[in-house]
């Protein structure tokens, strides 16, 4: 089964999905939105590392995306403003990838793989990586979840409750780099931020609480995925983009749908 | 030094500062709450009080002094605010079971308790003012709590709101028993619903019965001079209370004043 092409980007698609999405929702209630951005656009300095040093680009990006996570943590607690913050940081771990890979002598690579991913082109043990990474995320988030929902409301009430939030916040942090470690391949470093807030913002519409939130958030990761890599299929357009495209319609269809009730109602 | 709790403390604060950012917001501060009291802080803006509530409930460390909080005793915690983000869909009931669930009954006598039945499938961001403060407020009771702690819990709320408020809090405190430590600006109201007022301004200014910190000079600097409706105000609540006259008009004895 696994020796398609198709089977294994569909799975990849779905694995990436199911991770994204229920974090998505915490990056969308926190307001981390271009937090997840810099995530992603910092991994391409991991990339860049990887191929500099021979290592797994698996090790690589996570490596860079953590640092990157702990940097902009600790900056903004000492009063820069976290939107500057990113905004420098994010956009230079970009460039100074970007540079750093074209430094490298001997290695012709394909770049745009790398920022608008290549999911035809995923192995069967990418294939281990992506589900092996998106269980840690889930099971992270579920052995979490209640306290991170409670740091999410708000830090002071965890406190209360004798939650840590800086440590819900690390917990969090660590799973958004996992996450554009894994997906890196499949939508690239440049569109891991859409499938992590579209899913979770399409779902806004239709839910009453967090969890449904997340589970529906998940459904429409998956529907994006695979409607995206047939629409690719058909259409003969690139699978990455595809798929973020229909995760787009998908949103402005359930903001059609939420303003239309809301007339009526 | 005694730090430990006695018998009748479930809470100490011994020689408490707190430095944040630099600046010093509290300074040696000392206090302690016995069972079933209803303490207040008051004191003007930046005066510490929302940094001495954030110490005790663990959100701030102490630079130095201790921190003396009875064992297994239970704290509910009312912020001065909380915002829910427009993007969170939560229902009343999902907010009640955060981070621990608790059943459905329980629930449901709770919000009953703080006057607010068949909310529970309404969502968070929907409700108003008042509603808000009396979910936070039933969250806060839930785990039945030996403490009460509430950061201007009637912030945003008008006259009448705010003193139902308050009549709700005096009434869980007989039938919960807890003890009840509270921020509050509405000085009227505080003298007289409390046992004993603390008045804080980055350092303990005067302490005791309501009678004895509304004398202190320390407590008119702050407040007296400045503020003489507040003072008249509460004036008029002692003699309310000795006159023995019933339900009076407010604002006619305040003229009076």
């Amino acid at each position: 089964m696994f020796d398609d092409f198709f089977v294994r980007a569909t799975l990849a698609g779905v694995g990436v999905a199911i991770a994204a999405a229920p974090l998505g929702c915490f990056v969308v209630w926190r307001r981390m939105a271009y937090f997840g951005d810099a995530t992603a656009h910092a991994a391409i300095l991991g990339v860049a590392l990887s191929l500099a040093l021979s290592t797994s680009l698996l090790v690589s990006v996570l490596t860079v995306s953590l640092i990157m996570a702990a940097t902009v943590s600790t900056l903004s607690n000492r009063g820069f403003a976290m939107d500057t913050l990113l905004g420098v940081i994010a956009h230079s771990a970009l460039a100074f990838g970007l540079v750093a890979v074209s430094l490298i002598q001997g290695v012709r690579i394909d770049l745009m793989a790398y920022l608008f991913g290549d999911i035809l082109a995923v192995s069967t043990q990418d294939l281990g990586v992506i589900w092996g990474g998106a269980i840690i995320v889930l099971l992270l988030l579920a052995w979490r979840w209640a306290a991170l929902l409670t740091a999410t409301l708000n830090p002071d009430l965890a406190y209360a409750s004798g939650i840590n939030p800086r440590r819900e916040q690390l917990i969090l942090t660590l799973a958004l780099a996992v996450v554009v470690a894994v997906a890196i391949k499949v939508v690239g470093a440049l569109l891991i931020a859409a499938m992590l807030i579209i899913p979770a913002a399409t779902a806004r519409a239709f839910s009453k609480t967090p969890e449904a939130m997340a589970l529906i958030a998940v459904i429409i990761g998956i529907l994006s995925a695979i409607g995206g890599l047939q629409g690719s299929y058909i259409w003969d357009t690139p699978t990455g983009p595809t798929i973020v495209c229909v995760a787009a319609c998908l949103f402005i269809f359930s903001s059609l749908i939420r303003l239309l009730t809301e007339k009526t109602a | 030094m005694s730090v430990e709790c006695n018998d009748m403390n479930i809470l100490s604060v011994q020689n408490l500062t707190v430095k944040l950012e630099g600046h010093t917001a509290l300074t040696d501060v000392t206090m302690s709450i016995n069972k079933g009291e209803i303490v207040t802080i008051v004191g003007p803006n930046g005066s510490g009080k929302s940094t001495l509530l954030r110490t005790i409930v663990g959100a701030l460390k102490p630079t130095s002094g201790k921190l003396n909080i009875r064992r297994n005793c239970v704290i509910g915690y009312v912020p001065q605010k909380l915002h829910i983000d427009a993007t969170l869909p939560i229902t009343v009931k999902r907010f009640l079971s955060l981070p621990r669930t608790h059943s459905t009954k329980n629930i449901k006598n709770t919000l009953d308790l703080v006057g607010l039945p068949d909310v529970e499938g309404r969502q968070m961001v929907g409700l108003s003012g008042g509603q808000f403060q009396r979910v936070l407020l039933a969250r806060a009771i839930l785990n039945k709590p030996d403490l009460l702690i509430l950061d201007e819990a009637t912030q945003g709320l008008d006259q009448m709101g705010a003193a139902s408020f308050y009549r709700l809090i005096e009434d869980l405190r007989s039938t919960l028993g807890c003890a009840i430590l509270m921020v509050s600006h509405e000085l009227h109201v505080v003298m007289s619903a409390s046992d004993r007022v603390i008045c804080l301004n980055g350092h303990v200014c005067c302490h005791g019965t309501p009678e004895i910190v509304a004398s202190d000079p320390e407590y008119h600097a702050l407040f007296g001079s400045g503020t003489q409706g507040a003072l008249a105000l509460y004036r008029h609540h002692h003699n309310h209370t000795h006159n023995d006259d019933g339900t009076c008009n407010h604002k006619h004895h305040h003229e009076d004043a």
